[in-house]
């Protein structure tokens, strides 16, 4: 069964609509990135999903855990709040902007939710909270607080923070958009060490290179619907469509 | 020297005004801030109207009204209505006003990621307020805080108006039975020592609150 799966999605904002009739499947161990023009809806996909948003219309499922879909009626409907909670075990998210909580040490940021959220035991998530720290090469900065550090090591905080819980499935919204050139490159390689291991991951990057050699799927987005999805090779050095072309020869030109 | 005991009691009386405004302001300042902050205009617009007018209006005034409203505005008497307790109503809600305004500006400036990570997070709507966003808050608005404080000091004396019998009521007393300024000067020296540990005690909470940005 995929770990994902999104059906006919609307998402409006008053009178603008954003995301039209998106359809989505995610597979288990699969690494899907999603790219696209600003403003074609790619954050408010991702704020969908990790129910940021609420979704006017479609469904949303985790596993086997139906989120949200649509009644008789037309109408958008979600589980209960106390088992919405449960869903954001699911999945994690890691923000442009870190989003890391400047009171709480490092290891703070880590093990709070699911001591707290999760009711999970202090001990056993210290000790995992230590071993991602430490994969991620801040076994040493567990006591720091993040205006201690770098931008790349918040990052990397972050994606420990998202890590913590298991989650089926792990997003990132322009991981790298906040950082120095010469910090990218650390999260990136977090990323496909993560791949490696089978994490299942939804990339929204601006990285087409590295879109290209970490995804198994590339999905291409413009005015709020998919316009092209398929192989990562296939979309982005054989584009079928023009409007996916124009986007892919645009970016290589900045360059 | 034997104006110091009259002196020392009516300190007394100046530092229970400023105690328990400070006790009663705090809260109903956060009750305030969330009325103004509210989405429905049937909540929110009252609240800005009252805010507008406590702050509009002299803090002497209010205390006039709050003192003499009820027998003036409304005929009723209220039997040993004590003064003390109308400057305790009067401070507490102006100061609230007030408060409620430094509440609001800390807790819009918290960025709405943090909100976000700690709703991804499965924080619950208390949890993220008390666990993430108040904290952030007390650290930002402490600053404000001690200014609005330490104005707190100087404004109990204030209080003579309706004849509380705090410090400066009672320095101008003396001042008078002597006709000396030497009794305001010693109450004088006794707000400036007064405030100097107020403004004390606020650094030693900012310093606490110094280890992380
Ligand atoms: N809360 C909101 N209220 C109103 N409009 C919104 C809101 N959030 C997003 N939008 C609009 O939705 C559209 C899609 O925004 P979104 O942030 O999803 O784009 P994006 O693909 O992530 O762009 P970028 O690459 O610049 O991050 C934009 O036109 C944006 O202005
Ligand atoms: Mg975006």
């Amino acid at each position: 069964m995929s770990v994902l799966e999104i059906k006919n999605l609307q998402k409006t904002f008053g009178t603008l609509t954003v995301l039209k009739d998106i359809s989505m499947t995610v597979e288990r161990g699969e690494v899907v990135s999603i790219i696209g023009p600003s403003g074609s809806g790619k954050s408010t996909l991702l704020r969908c999903a990790t129910l940021l948003e609420r979704i006017d219309h479609g469904g949303l499922r985790y596993s086997n855990v139906q989120v949200a879909e649509d009644d008789k009626t037309g109408k958008c409907v979600y589980l209960p709040n106390n088992q919405l909670r449960k869903v954001k075990s699911m999945f994690g998210l890691v923000f442009q902007n870190f989003n890391l909580f400047p009171h709480y040490s490092i290891l703070k940021n880590i093990i709070d939710a699911p001591i707290c959220v999760q009711k999970r035991p202090k001990e056993e998530v210290v000790a995992e909270a230590m071993k991602l720290l430490d994969k991620m090469g801040l076994e040493s900065k567990a006591d720091a607080y993040p205006y201690q550090l770098s931008g790349g090591q918040q990052q990397r905080v972050s994606i420990a923070r998202a890590l913590i819980n298991n989650p089926d499935i792990l997003f990132f919204d322009e991981p790298t958009s906040a950082l120095d050139p010469e910090l990218t490159s650390e999260i990136l390689k977090v990323i496909r060490e993560l791949a490696m291991e089978h994490m299942t991951m939804v990339i929204v990057t601006h990285e087409i290179e590295f879109a290209r050699k970490v995804s198994d799927r590339v999905v291409f987005m413009a005015d709020g619907v998919i316009v092209e999805e398929g192989p990562a090779d296939e979309v982005i050095l054989h584009p079928k469509q023009q409007r996916t072309q124009m986007f892919l020869s645009k970016i290589i030109a900045e360059r | 020297m034997e104006m110091l005991p009259p002196l020392a009691k009516g300190l007394v009386t100046s530092i229970n005004i400023f105690l328990l405004t400070l006790l009663c302001a705090c809260p109903l300042g956060m009750v305030i801030a969330f009325g103004r902050m509210n989405r429905h205009l049937v909540i929110n617009g009252p609240i800005r109207l009252f805010i507008s007018v406590m702050r509009g209006t002299p803090l002497m005034l209010q205390l006039l009204v709050v003192y003499f409203g009820p027998y003036y505005i409304f005929r009723v008497s209220l039997a040993g209505y004590p003064p003390f307790l109308a400057v305790i109503i009067a401070f507490s809600i102006n100061y609230a006003v007030y408060f409620a305004e430094i509440y609001r500006a800390g807790i819009q400036s918290i960025p709405v990621g943090q909100y976000e990570a700690a709703t991804v997070l499965g924080y619950s709507k208390l949890q993220t307020f008390f666990k993430i966003i108040l904290p952030q808050v007390i650290k930002r608005i402490l600053p404000p805080m001690t200014n609005e404080t330490i104005t707190l000091v100087k404004d109990t004396s204030l209080a003579q108006v309706i004849a509380v019998a705090e410090m400066f009521t009672i320095a101008k007393r003396l001042a008078n039975a002597q006709s000396s300024v030497l009794a305001l000067a010693v109450a004088g020296l006794f707000y400036y020592i007064f405030n100097f540990i107020v403004a004390m005690v606020m650094e030693k909470c900012e310093k606490c609150l110094d280890y992380y940005r």
